[in-house]
């Protein structure tokens, strides 16, 4: 087929080019200008070229932050999104009970951040905390102020309780669009509970998958808020995602040139990363012929 | 194989159906035969799948037995019933290849790899897929997926029935005549019983040796597509059935004669004293338009060219008919019909009635 070219569709296309502009590139660029100079007060400024980026990309507090934030992000993707999935699979198809369900599994999810980090503060407190001082009555020593462990199994119970609903809900939409006729099918053939989920849900629910795959993986690994209320980033650093350590260096320190830096490179990490697994999970199931067995 | 009867089978989606209207599937006897095509025709909301879905398990019927061959499998679900399905819309598991699409029935079975493997690839060969029986199945056409769904139940050797539901509605009209005469060819081939469920009549008459008609959770004719066609058995039947279908006229009727208005026509036979709505039935096919004045006068309304032969639509007086007129006959200036008088039906309140010969009726 013979493709035409019109050059004035670019006309239409320039309103997008200014806002992305306005919104993105201009202050990405400011970013940039920040990360390759150095500034000692009254607004003058240096060059100092790719320094910024070495000294972060060699500093062990860089590497100790990045540590943390795929440790949690890989936590929280490998409960949320099998437990996300278990229970869209049990919620109700129909009757009353789905509208209450969807409402319960949503609440969460309209709660601002700030508040989750203080409702869970509060709530596991030794001393007026139902959890907290639930468990220290039960002779369970908790303190999430104190002991790193608990630091993080609180802020992993926070985000699978906030944000595990996401996942149902994304699942759910995408079970209740199997047409009845697959499972109708499936009994026809004989097919076990574990061969309908696997041959069919699990196929049909890829699409929302991997946009949950994706929502979730970029939210943790872009926390802040929770663990900034919750822990401060402590006890010790422990707590201490990127985000945390890019707000301590930016506005704490006021380091502005480490801290642009920093944060582009936390950009591509997570550009890179999302594009790593957008391409594996989008080409999962449909690739070319291949003698793959199924078992 | 087996042969399936429908003992008194009625079904209601409601908890305490109280009036006929409440059955979505009024009372139905009826045995298929061992070996049998069946076509279920019917408009849409007729009860037909209704029916299927019962005879498949995917319903348990509010009353009345379904037996295969002597068992009673009224309460089975439908992995245990040993039948095959093809739904509407092609399903095939996307993520598996077309020769595991194939085996997954088998394999959920238990039947040893090498007679699965034998009966794959000779499935896959029946179906002129072998080109593509390493390919995942997401990809196909919809008449390729629609193959691979019936060959999930055609490897089952032994399914008691294949029951299809509207299998052809997502196909391309030139692949609907190749998929339905591949069908015909498997069911000479394997013998199975079929059932196919279908609201377009070229559909039902082309596959079936019998065709079940049903309207309003009724069924109101069985019969071989001539005997649809000759003597349906409700007016609705006539209607449906034929391009165009056939023309009701409200008649009065007097021994052998029928009373159109204040015109008089000749029956095949005497008829009892009829009551309630009495209606004329006869095909298009069957009224001429007469180039003298003899006949029925009619108004013609509009003329239908449709290639082969035209349609007329006329009135008799008020009453709506149909002509079919042949390719290169014109239409006179003063038109006259005639009614071919052996193929006039007679029915009493939508149902046919037979002459009286001999003081019996036929």
């Amino acid at each position: 087929m013979q493709k035409t070219y019109n050059n004035k569709a670019w006309l239409l296309v320039i309103p997008v080019f200014i806002l992305v502009a306005l919104s993105a590139i201009i202050p990405i660029m400011t970013v940039v200008n920040y990360s390759v100079q150095d500034t000692f007060g009254g607004n003058k400024f240096f060059w100092v070229g790719t320094e910024w980026f070495t000294d972060v990309l060699r500093s062990d507090r860089f590497h100790n932050a990045l540590g943390r934030n795929l440790l949690f992000s890989f936590i929280i993707l490998s409960i949320e999104i099998p437990l996300g999935i278990w229970i869209a699979l049990s919620m109700p198809k129909k009757g009353i009970w789905v509208p209450v369900c969807l409402i319960m599994m949503a609440l969460p999810l309209l709660i601002p951040w700030n508040v989750v980090g203080t409702i869970w503060q509060i709530f596991g407190r030794a001393d007026i905390g139902l959890l907290g001082h639930t468990l220290s009555l039960l002779g369970i020593d908790y303190n999430y102020t104190n002991n790193i462990f608990d630091a993080w199994v609180t802020i992993i119970i926070m985000d699978v309780w906030h944000w595990t609903s996401l996942v149902v809900l994304l699942c759910y939409a995408g079970l209740v669009s199997i047409p009845e006729a697959y499972y109708q099918a499936a009994r026809i053939d004989g097919a076990s509970k574990w061969s309908i989920f696997r041959f069919i849900q699990l196929p049909k629910m890829r699409g929302v998958l991997i946009i949950a795959f994706l929502l979730r993986f970029m939210d943790s690994f872009m926390i802040y808020t929770e663990p900034f209320v919750l822990t401060g980033g402590g006890p010790g650093n422990s707590t201490t995602f990127l985000s945390i350590d890019l707000v301590k260096q930016a506005i704490g320190q006021f380091d502005l040139g480490p801290a642009a830096a920093m944060s582009l490179i936390y950009q591509l990490i997570v550009l890179l990363i999302c594009y790593v697994f957008f391409t594996v999970m989008s080409h999962v199931g449909t690739d070319k012929p291949v003698e793959e067995k199924v078992e | 194989m087996a042969q399936i009867t429908l003992d008194k089978l009625a079904h209601s989606y409601l908890n305490n159906p109280m009036t006929d209207s409440d059955f979505a599937l009024k009372e139905i006897d009826y045995v298929w035969d061992d070996g049998g095509a069946y076509a279920l025709l019917g408009p849409s909301g007729c009860g037909k799948t209704t029916l299927l879905n019962i005879i498949s398990g995917l319903l348990v019927p509010s009353k009345g037995k379904i037996l295969f061959d002597d068992r009673d499998v009224t309460n089975f679900q439908p992995e245990y019933r040993n039948i095959a399905q093809v739904f509407q819309f092609p399903v095939i598991y996307d993520t598996m290849t077309v020769r595991q699409n194939l085996e997954f029935p088998l394999k959920n079975r238990n039947v040893p790899q090498d007679e699965i493997s034998k009966r794959v690839e000779e499935m896959i060969d029946v179906l002129d897929l072998g080109d593509k029986a390493n390919r995942k199945a997401r990809g196909l056409t919809a008449d390729e997926k629609q193959k691979i769904s019936l060959g999930r139940g055609l490897v089952r050797y032994d399914v008691n029935a294949i029951l299809f539901d509207e299998p052809l509605t997502v196909i391309d009209p030139h692949m609907k005549w190749q998929l339905r005469t591949k069908l015909k060819d498997l069911h000479r081939q394997f013998n199975h019983t079929m059932i196919y469920v279908t609201h377009d009549q070229t559909e039902a008459m082309t596959f079936a040796d019998k065709v079940v008609v049903m309207y309003e959770g009724e069924v109101v004719q069985i019969g071989t597509p001539e005997e649809l066609y000759d003597e349906p058995k409700h007016t609705f039947v006539g209607y449906f059935i034929g391009s165009p279908g056939m023309n009701i006229i409200p008649v009065d009727v007097v021994g052998n004669q029928a009373k159109i208005g204040i015109h008089s026509l000749d029956l095949k036979g005497d008829y009892a004293n009829l009551t309630g709505k009495v209606e004329l039935g006869i095909r298009p096919e069957f009224v001429s338009l007469n180039k003298t004045e003899s006949g029925i006068p009619v108004q013609i309304t509009g003329v239908d060219d449709i290639g082969r032969f035209k349609i007329v639509h006329a009135r008799i007086d008020s009453f709506e008919i149909n002509i079919v007129l042949n390719e290169g006959e014109s239409i006179p200036s003063n038109p006259n019909v005639t009614l071919e008088t052996s193929r006039i039906n007679i029915y009493q309140n939508d149902h046919l009635v037979r002459p009286i010969v001999n003081g019996r009726g036929l």
